[in-house]
């Protein structure tokens, strides 16, 4: 996996709970391109079809609270998002985005310093985001070793599957 | 060390852990609900061949109990199948009820115990001493395969509740108020322990309440110190008391944030539309027309909740162009409800009854709610869509405040509907 991410942002605000990431109606739901398709529908219908692939989430506080389920990270990544940077994750869906291999960065007031469709550049392992719209960089926190390992295998499951699996 | 530090030192084989060490520990009980088939499949792409210990692993189906659609129906399809094939002990099959209610009922919940759910309530469980965490399908994957998983030792914050209750409060007014001050993010990463008197004297379903909404201040876990009320609740549900090693938190343990809450002036509260920290007293919202009326889930399904109704609605009629779907959290509730009258009660004040499950709660059905209508649910989320529509407005209220609205056919002050407290 690359350390290093760019893309452009797509803005959202505070509380972006697993319901609006992906509404419990499509639960049942098993195959990835149908999880895909309806992805950010409680906050923004329409979105899954916007999003093209590397772009970037952009959020507030609170990025993913509510439930366990991990189809609001399987959503985000079969959508095409490279990474979600938020002021702050719920850390059910901050394990659930890592465990799939979906960077998620934190970075205090990001939301107001970034507008839609600025392109930004995240630098992994240290943070570091910069807007190449405005020049600003704005610093994030990195993520820890542990973390980037699993990251850097592309999610746990191949790390898994090398360990156990047969 | 905090008692909830030291079931993990326990279950990672350390003498200590500290606040923001990783540590990978056993798990004693992993437990897996029907929303995720993504658990079978994450354990089949990691090749995964045997369940480590598949007599520590509960698959529960509760959220679309009986199944509504041909795709849930095939979901449980496949995961009886791996039930059966991994020999996996504990199935609680349709018939059963939600998960957090039918396992401390079956008396697989123990003091000092770590237990790991694919579900975000999974910190109701603290009500018994244990620690309880929800994570996604992936994780409980791995667990399946390896019996472990790596967890951030959390700081605990100490939230200590003082007061006697006024008639016709409940302890989902506590929570719902407590996470009106304190906000959805207040214990995000960390984990909440409540105390003081007002806890002393809660029942267990009481506690079950705090515990399971703690979640929703982002908490990771949830504890309340393990007392009488709870070895009573235990051995009633067949736990072997002998056995049990129950930590206690040493008195030098430094909390992280400490809380003080007086409660014996509090009003019935509600969480207004549409994040649950949005909490207002009842009154403030007095008179809004309601169209539904939900009394269920792992947060106001247990008997002493559809009491609360009995209470309010015995030998009334609801309201006629207000709906009341109530659903027993489980079996045993439901068959103790009928026992004690309730349930008839009940249905002929005009209450609609389903079967044991989650159902409505996350929108899944059995009373989910259309554009432009109102319900007051004694459940734990109110966000958009989560009951239905993301049109839809959804109050969060304690059980007895939900009977009241049935009747009046708005949102009223439960405290004017009860005849005898």
């Amino acid at each position: 996996m690359q350390l290093k991410i760019s893309g452009k942002a797509y803005i959202f605000g505070d509380n972006i709970d697993t319901d609006q990431i992906y509404p419990g109606r499509y639960l049942e739901l098993t195959a990835k391109a149908d999880i895909a398709s309806h992805c950010m529908e409680g906050a923004r219908p329409g979105f899954a079809r916007e999003v093209k692939k590397g772009d970037i989430i952009v959020a507030g506080k609170n990025f993913g609270c509510g439930s366990s389920r991990e189809h609001a990270a399987i959503t985000l990544k079969e959508a095409g998002v490279s990474a979600v940077v938020a002021e702050s994750f719920a850390r059910i869906f901050f394990r659930n985005a890592i465990n799939l291999g979906l960077p998620v960065i934190t970075c205090k007031k990001i939301h107001d310093n970034v507008k839609e469709g600025e392109i930004l550049e995240i630098d992994l392992s240290t943070g570091q985001i910069k807007n190449q719209n405005t020049g600003e960089t704005y610093r994030g926190e990195g993520l820890s070793e542990f973390v980037l390992s699993i990251l850097e295998n592309g999610g746990i499951k191949p790390l898994f599957k090398e360990r156990y699996g047969n | 060390m905090h008692a909830l530090e030291k079931i993990l030192a326990k279950h990672a084989a350390k003498d200590k852990v500290k606040a923001g060490e990783i540590v990978t520990c056993k798990v004693d009980l992993a437990e897996v609900n029907d929303l995720y088939m993504q658990v079978i499949e994450s354990f089949n792409e990691m090749g995964g061949k045997r369940v480590w210990d598949p007599e520590k692993v509960a698959f529960v189906f509760d959220h679309y109990a009986p199944a509504p659609t041909i795709k849930s129906a095939a979901n449980h399809k496949v995961m009886r199948e791996f039930v059966w094939e991994y020999g996996i002990k504990h199935l609680f099959d349709i018939n059963a009820g939600v998960c957090h209610q039918v396992m401390p009922e079956a008396g697989l919940i123990f003091p000092g115990m770590l237990l790991v759910a694919t579900d975000s309530h999974t910190t109701t469980h603290g009500a018994f001493g244990a620690f309880g965490t929800g994570v996604g399908a992936t994780d409980l994957a791995c667990i399946l395969m390896s019996g472990e998983l790596w967890f951030r030792v959390p700081e605990v914050i100490k939230i200590e509740i003082n007061g006697k209750l006024k008639p016709g409060v409940l302890p989902k007014d506590v929570i719902l108020h407590i996470l009106g001050k304190l906000g959805t993010e207040a214990a995000v990463y960390k984990a909440i322990e409540f105390t003081g008197d007002t806890v002393k004297n809660m029942d267990i379903p009481g506690r079950m309440v705090l515990c399971n909404m703690s979640v929703e201040m982002g908490a990771k876990t949830s504890y309340i110190k393990p007392d009488e009320t709870t070895l009573n609740y235990l051995k009633s549900r067949g736990v072997d008391e002998d056995n049990l090693e129950v930590p206690e938190t040493d008195p030098d343990y430094e909390y992280s944030e400490n809380y003080n809450f007086d409660v014996s002036d509090l009003s019935p509260q509600v969480a207004i539309p549409h994040s649950v920290d949005n909490v207002v007293p009842v009154e403030a919202v007095k008179g809004t027309r309601v169209d539904q009326v939900f009394i269920g889930s792992c947060t106001g399904g247990r008997v002493e909740d559809i009491e609360w109704a009995y209470k309010i609605l015995k030998g009334k009629k609801i309201n006629d162009r207000t709906r009341l779907v109530i659903i027993p959290a489980s079996r045993d509730v439901y068959l103790e409800a009928m026992r004690r009258g309730y349930v008839e009660a009940l249905i002929n004040a005009g209450a609609t009854f389903s079967a044991p499950g989650c159902g409505p709660c996350l929108g899944a059905h059995q009373g989910v709610i259309a554009p432009g209508e109102v319900c007051v649910t004694a459940t734990n989320r109110n966000f958009p869509g989560r009951m239905g529509s993301t049109g839809g407005d959804i109050y969060l209220a304690s059980p007895a405040t939900a009977a009241a609205c049935a009747l009046a056919g708005k949102i009223v002050n439960p405290v004017e509907y009860i005849e005898e407290v």
